[in-house]
């Protein structure tokens, strides 16, 4: 397949081992993304967060269906399937969360009365789903050309009983963790697009671990911008 | 005049108003609308709460069923919540299966009861494997004008703490349940989480309690649910603009103030009830 692109970049907070399990503090598992893999879609990209792995295809600006169209933007559509079963509920309340995030970031105005469909399917579920369906979900977008006013990532973050801070956690960890955290950060200045958690925490552990997200959103760009660079540096 | 101008420019005219730090509705933009709350109005229900927030209104039902434990928690019971909003409360929905607002606001309401321990599902057993109490809230919208979800959750905390409870013994020769409807218990409301919600304006201005037009000229929204602690229970917020952490940090302070606000409500509207 032409221009597909396989990436990889160990990413650390802190200076840790080649492989294997993390150490102890703030640590980012193992990243991977491919982009245009598949033929159909407009853009398509693989994000893999450890073992966790999503696949998403971006079909737009394409004609939009004139009961949902938007005089002044493009119509951003999110279709996210699990990887057993029927969409319930709770998927239809992380398509919201994904497609306002998309609507944040992408410049609908530049492409009126269309549409821009995102399609997510999950591969395999080991922790941080929704992170990592957010950041395939950008890496899509750029693949496909649609034009964005910032890059976005998702982050997740847990807190434990006794209030330690674990960053990307594995489906374990989320389980046994007091509080889920996953925040969507924004490229241009880390600031806060989307947010949805799990648990109880208090109002200084939230800061924490939104300064935690920040900081480790930035190797997360780091990694979309080296990912990009190999790509258009072949050809 | 001014009508014209707000069909043609709403977001123009809006702004004319938040330059002045106040709404069209003469509010201050941290001030909620008037709110209002009548419980046990439904007779039929196990318990029940009507919540008026301006002109939102939602009303909780919760009836209390039998149902058999799940097998991988067979000392617990359960709580399903569900939203509707009906054609009755606004133009833009329509009749049929739930919308994606009436999902969302679902499962909001779901993780709410979830993250916030508000009853232990423990408290819900009858009988470990056998038999337990599921309760079923349904919310219902009866006239949108913004802020769903804050309005949706106080009125789920009203009806639950309006709910009484039969008690229930399994006989031992039959194993049947017997249901003695004389002697009623309340539920044991562990904390009272308190939704405050924002809407942002051009990536910067933060307004509390956003009504109908506000929420659609906003750029984002932001719910806060908060319990008595100061503890976190849901920081949801779908998108849009984003918000600095300082920001969040105002946002946190109103939340504080608008929990003790409908704290004290809720007090004065138990200790009027009179009892059954």
């Amino acid at each position: 397949m032409e221009g597909t692109m396989h990436a990889d970049a160990k990413i650390r907070a802190e200076t840790g081992t080649e492989s294997g399990p993390r150490g102890p503090g703030c640590s980012l598992r193992h990243f991977a993304c491919e982009q245009n893999l598949l033929s159909r879609p407009d853009g398509s990209a693989s994000f893999m967060q450890g073992d966790t792995s999503v696949l998403v295809g971006v079909y737009g600006p394409a004609e939009v269906k004139v009961s949902k169209e938007i005089f002044n933007k493009a119509t951003l559509e999110v279709i996210l399937r699990p990887k057993i079963g029927l969409p319930g509920v709770a998927e239809k309340s992380r398509e919201q969360l994904i497609r306002n995030t998309c609507e944040a970031v992408v410049l609908g105005a530049l492409h009126p009365r269309t549409s821009i469909t995102v399609v997510l399917q999950v591969i395999s579920d080991a922790g941080s789903l929704l992170a990592c369906c957010l950041n395939a979900a950008c890496m899509a977008l750029v693949d496909a050309g649609v034009p964005m006013r910032a890059l976005f990532c998702g982050v997740t973050c847990t807190l434990g009983a006794d209030g330690t801070l674990v960053l990307d956690p594995t489906a374990k960890q989320e389980k046994e963790a007091r509080a889920v955290l996953t925040f969507a950060l924004d490229s241009v200045e880390q600031k806060l697009l989307m947010s949805t958690t799990k648990g109880l925490y208090s109002d200084a552990e939230l800061q924490q671990c939104l300064a935690a997200a920040q900081a480790a959103s930035q190797h997360v760009f780091r990694f979309y911008r080296e990912s990009l660079q190999r790509r258009y540096s072949k050809s | 005049m001014a009508a014209g101008f707000k069909t043609v420019e709403p977001l123009e005219y809006y702004r004319r108003f938040l330059k002045e730090n106040c709404r069209p509705d003469g509010r201050e933009l941290g001030e909620f609308r008037t709110t209002t709350v009548n419980i046990g109005s439904i007779s039929t229900a196990d318990g029940s709460a009507l919540v008026k927030l301006g002109n939102t209104t939602v009303i909780c039902g919760v009836k209390a069923e039998f149902a058999a434990p799940p097998t991988d928690a067979p000392d617990k019971g359960y709580v399903v919540p569900n939203v509707d909003l009906p054609p009755l409360c606004s133009s833009r929905f329509r009749s049929g299966p739930p919308g994606e607002e009436a999902q969302v606001a679902s499962q909001f309401i779901a993780d709410v009861i979830e993250n916030s321990q508000i009853i232990q599902k423990e408290d819900l057993c009858i009988s470990p494997g056998k038999l337990a109490w599921v309760l079923y809230c349904d919310l219902i919208c009866l006239d949108y004008d913004g802020n769903i979800l804050d309005a949706c959750t106080f009125a789920l905390l009203a009806a639950l703490k309006n709910v009484q409870l039969p008690e229930v013994t399994i006989n031992e020769e039959t194993a049947l349940a017997e249901v003695n409807l004389k002697t009623k218990n309340y539920l044991n409301i562990r904390t009272h989480p308190v939704a405050t919600s924002f809407a942002v304006f051009d990536d910067t201005l933060l307004i509390v309690d956003p009504t109908g037009e506000e929420e659609h000229l906003a750029t984002g929204t932001l719910t806060i649910v908060m319990d008595e602690e100061g503890k976190l229970c849901c920081l949801h917020k779908p998108g849009g603009s984003g918000l600095t952490g300082a920001k969040l940090q105002d946002c946190m302070s109103r939340a504080v103030t608008r929990h003790k606000e409908v704290k004290k409500l809720m007090d004065e509207v138990i200790k009027s009830m009179k009892p059954k």
